[in-house]
């Protein structure tokens, strides 16, 4: 990433030495990351899978402080639900003067019943319903100067470590909401895969996923041009991220490391040669943050709002948004 | 299937109700947003629109010229047109990375009507014909609103005329209709007319002038800590007296833009000489991105509240919503459409009847000709009969008197045997 340049520093007088032929249009960037930074920025990410699959901790790993709802909620019992609930908390987070509102949307119960039949359309009807918030805010005729947006951004799916291939459960899930949200799946807890049995996995589920045509982040159809395809490729050859959660820290060689700590060795959680786990940091937050926000609101979020213009004009519309066509869908 | 609400805060952070600030433990990496962030823009280019209103003469492409360091247009623009027209160049200029892709709108021939009363509707027109396409834009089904070329103007550089005295009722009147629409900032142009000393009266003058009326001009924004001081120091300097040169002059070992009269030169950079200094550093350097930020989020606001009003529609009508606005708006669409359509079938209606009773009318000028022909014909016939007729009688005679001729002869002939054989 190229660095901006920076123009004159403000409350200096322009000196004649100045180059004479600089207009300063470049100090534009300056004025952007100015207005950025005093704005704010917000994401939301949504983490789907089984109980028991470390998803609390992925999260509280992945932003190095406990966002998750296991610590924020004093439920004494962590009973599992009857049915998928969706939960939601926000924190602000900051860094360096960068100040994010971070929303963390858990769905507890998601594959832990019996009779998993269906279990993705109360995700899927949260997540119209954001999409439908901001579609009503920004339809107003008095409307917010800054629309909040609740859309998710991204779903982390979690992938038990089974080392064969996806579930049936898996398959049907991702299929339907790639369509809708941007799908980065990972494979969960994967200190218990050795490296080959990870690599066979990884493929396997790559094929299953190409089998399924379910097109998961960073999706093929919307690079845009040659140096982001060379960068998403790469990234595709690697997904899903094998990943390992911790939020402990241990003395390695000297230094404090997340780690986990077994009677066997030490896993490193930022060590790219134990797991995964900084690809997907790098991923979601160093290099593609935007890139997710950008592909949400350009492209599902105009998906829906076309399906939803146009439903308003022919057929009948249900009360939370899904008309008839979309409730058999799903 | 129970779900809790998603936890949103307003739009200040300090005042986030419900979400939790929560201390990092390590890096985590996500202070690069503003960075990924400005490489999307950088990738994507920017666009900018400058309005310039002022009367013929003051320098409005000189300025623009100066300001942006490049010779814009070849040929200086023609001013016999009979009222206000509106032209507008876009060019693409880049300075390191950015792109800008720069327009510039010029009024030709304002102010130099005898009546001026409607001089600034050309205008106003012109500023809400952006707005509306965007408005359509934003609203059709199938957008594409991040790669749309935004045309609204950014920046409307009102161009004062160095009188040294006051305003004109023109500039007054103009400002007042343009204030609400866009980010005015008002300039004394050719300002190496007017002394320095003059030069305070002027400004102070056209201030209170400004402010009495009630003209809002665009204020250098003074919240964010960086920029606040010198954005509120320049404040105090409008309008800026600026002045524009493309032609360098040789000061001391260096070349530098200015303006050479026989009792000095005027150094277009240098800040004792005039303002210009100024409204670049403001213009550009420093406030390019909230003049954007203020046309969309205040003047095109405002613009789309009128407009879909006047339309018709409401935010609190429960049972139109949601929706209504694209319904509504449609419904009027096909409304129009319909009208068109009815309109077209009426010309057509016309135009086949046209077509019939021209058709009617050459039937009987064909009808008649053909009665003439016929009775001509009938004549032609008759005379030609009589002809005959009379030929035929003479033929008779003719027979007649050959036959009388030969019996004659004959009778000669006889007479003259029986002479003979009488001797």
């Amino acid at each position: 990433m190229v660095a901006p340049t920076v123009g004159p520093v403000y409350g200096e007088k322009p000196s004649s030495v100045v180059d004479f032929s600089y207009v300063g249009i470049d100090a534009i960037l300056e004025q952007m990351r100015r207005k950025a930074m005093k704005q704010g920025f917000e994401l939301n990410i949504m983490v789907v899978g089984q109980s028991g699959l470390g998803k609390s901790t992925l999260m509280n790993t992945l932003f190095k402080s406990k966002v998750s709802r296991k610590y924020v909620q004093a439920t004494a019992q962590e009973k599992i639900p009857k049915t998928i609930e969706i939960k939601s908390i926000s924190h602000d987070i900051e860094e360096k003067g960068v100040r994010m509102k971070l929303t963390v949307i858990d769905t507890p119960g998601f594959g832990d019943q019996i009779n998993n039949e269906n279990c993705w359309q109360p995700i899927m009807r949260f997540i119209n319903d954001q999409y439908e918030a901001y579609l009503q805010e920004e339809i107003n005729i008095n409307r917010k100067k800054r629309i909040p947006d609740s859309r998710v951004h991204c779903c982390i799916y979690f992938i038990p470590p089974t080392g064969h291939c996806l579930r049936p459960l898996d398959v049907e899930f991702m299929r339907r909401l790639s369509k809708v949200v941007n799908i980065v799946p990972v494979i969960a807890k994967a200190d218990t895969l050795t490296l080959e049995e990870r690599d066979f996995f990884k493929q396997k589920i790559r094929e299953d996923l190409r089998a399924n045509g379910i097109d998961v982040y960073p999706q093929k159809e919307f690079d845009e041009d040659q140096e982001d395809r060379m960068i998403n490729e790469k990234i595709r050859e690697m997904i899903p991220f094998a990943v390992v959660g911790s939020d402990q820290e241990y003395q390695v060689n000297g230094r404090r490391l997340l780690g986990r700590k077994t009677k066997w060795g030490t896993i490193e959680v930022e060590n790219i040669a134990h797991c995964e786990f900084a690809y997907l940091r790098d991923l979601l937050i160093r290099t593609h943050m935007q890139n997710i926000k950008d592909i949400t609101s350009t492209i599902h979020y105009e998906m829906y709002r076309v399906r939803r213009l146009n439903e308003n004009n022919t057929g009948a519309v249900h009360t939370n948004g899904l008309s008839d066509h979309s409730a058999h869908e799903m | 299937m129970i779900y809790n609400d998603v936890l949103l805060s307003s739009l200040d952070f300090d005042t986030g109700e419900g979400a939790r600030a929560v201390p990092l433990s390590g890096h985590v990496g996500f202070d690069s947003m503003p960075d990924q962030l400005v490489n999307k823009s950088v990738n994507h280019g920017f666009c900018f629109n400058i309005l310039c209103v002022g009367e013929t003469g003051l320098g409005k492409s000189t300025l623009m010229d100066t300001l942006f360091n490049t010779k814009f247009e070849g040929d200086p623009t023609q001013h016999n047109q009979p009222g206000v027209t509106l032209k507008s160049n876009t060019y693409e200029l880049q300075e390191s990375n950015v792109r800008l892709k720069l327009t510039v709108v010029n009024t030709v021939g304002f102010g130099d009507q005898i009546n001026k009363e409607d001089s600034y509707k050309p205008i106003v027109e012109f500023i809400d014909a952006q707005f509306e396409a965007y408005l359509q834009e934003e609203l059709k089904i199938k957008r594409t609103l991040h790669s749309y070329h935004d045309s609204r103007i950014h920046a409307c550089l009102y161009f004062i005329a160095p009188t040294g005295h006051s305003l004109k009722s023109l500039d007054l009147v103009t400002m007042k209709k343009l204030d609400s629409k866009v980010n005015i900032i008002p300039i004394i142009a050719k300002s190496d007319a007017v002394s320095k000393s003059e030069l305070a009266k002027f400004k102070i003058k056209i201030t209170s002038e400004l402010v009495s009326n009630g003209v809002q001009i665009y204020q250098f924004p003074t919240d964010d800590e960086s920029v606040a001081e010198i954005n509120s120091t320049m404040n105090s300097h409008l309008p800026f007296a600026v002045v524009g040169s493309t032609e360098e002059v040789k000061i001391g070992n260096k070349m530098v833009k200015a303006r050479q009269y026989p009792w000095g030169t005027v150094q277009v950079e240098n800040e004792n000489h005039c303002d210009f200094v100024k409204l670049r550093e403001m213009l550009i350097r420093v406030n390019m991105e909230d003049l954007r930020e203020q046309t969309h989020a205040r003047h095109y606001e405002l613009y789309r509240r009128c407009k879909l009003e006047e339309m018709g529609f409401k935010d609190t009508d429960p049972d139109s919503k949601p929706f209504s606005l694209q319904e509504t708006y449609e419904a009027k669409r096909n409304e129009f459409m319909g009208e068109l359509q009815k309109k077209e079938e009426e010309m057509r209606q016309m135009f086949v009847q046209r077509v019939k009773e021209k058709e009617a009318e050459l039937k009987e000028a064909e009808k008649e000709l053909h009665e003439k022909f016929d009775r001509l014909k009938k004549l032609h016939q008759d005379e030609k009969k009589k002809l005959e007729e009379k030929k035929k009688s003479l033929d008779d005679e003719l027979n007649m008197f050959k036959q009388k001729k030969t019996a004659a002869e004959l009778l000669l002939n006889q007479a003259q045997q029986l002479s003979r054989t009488k001797q």
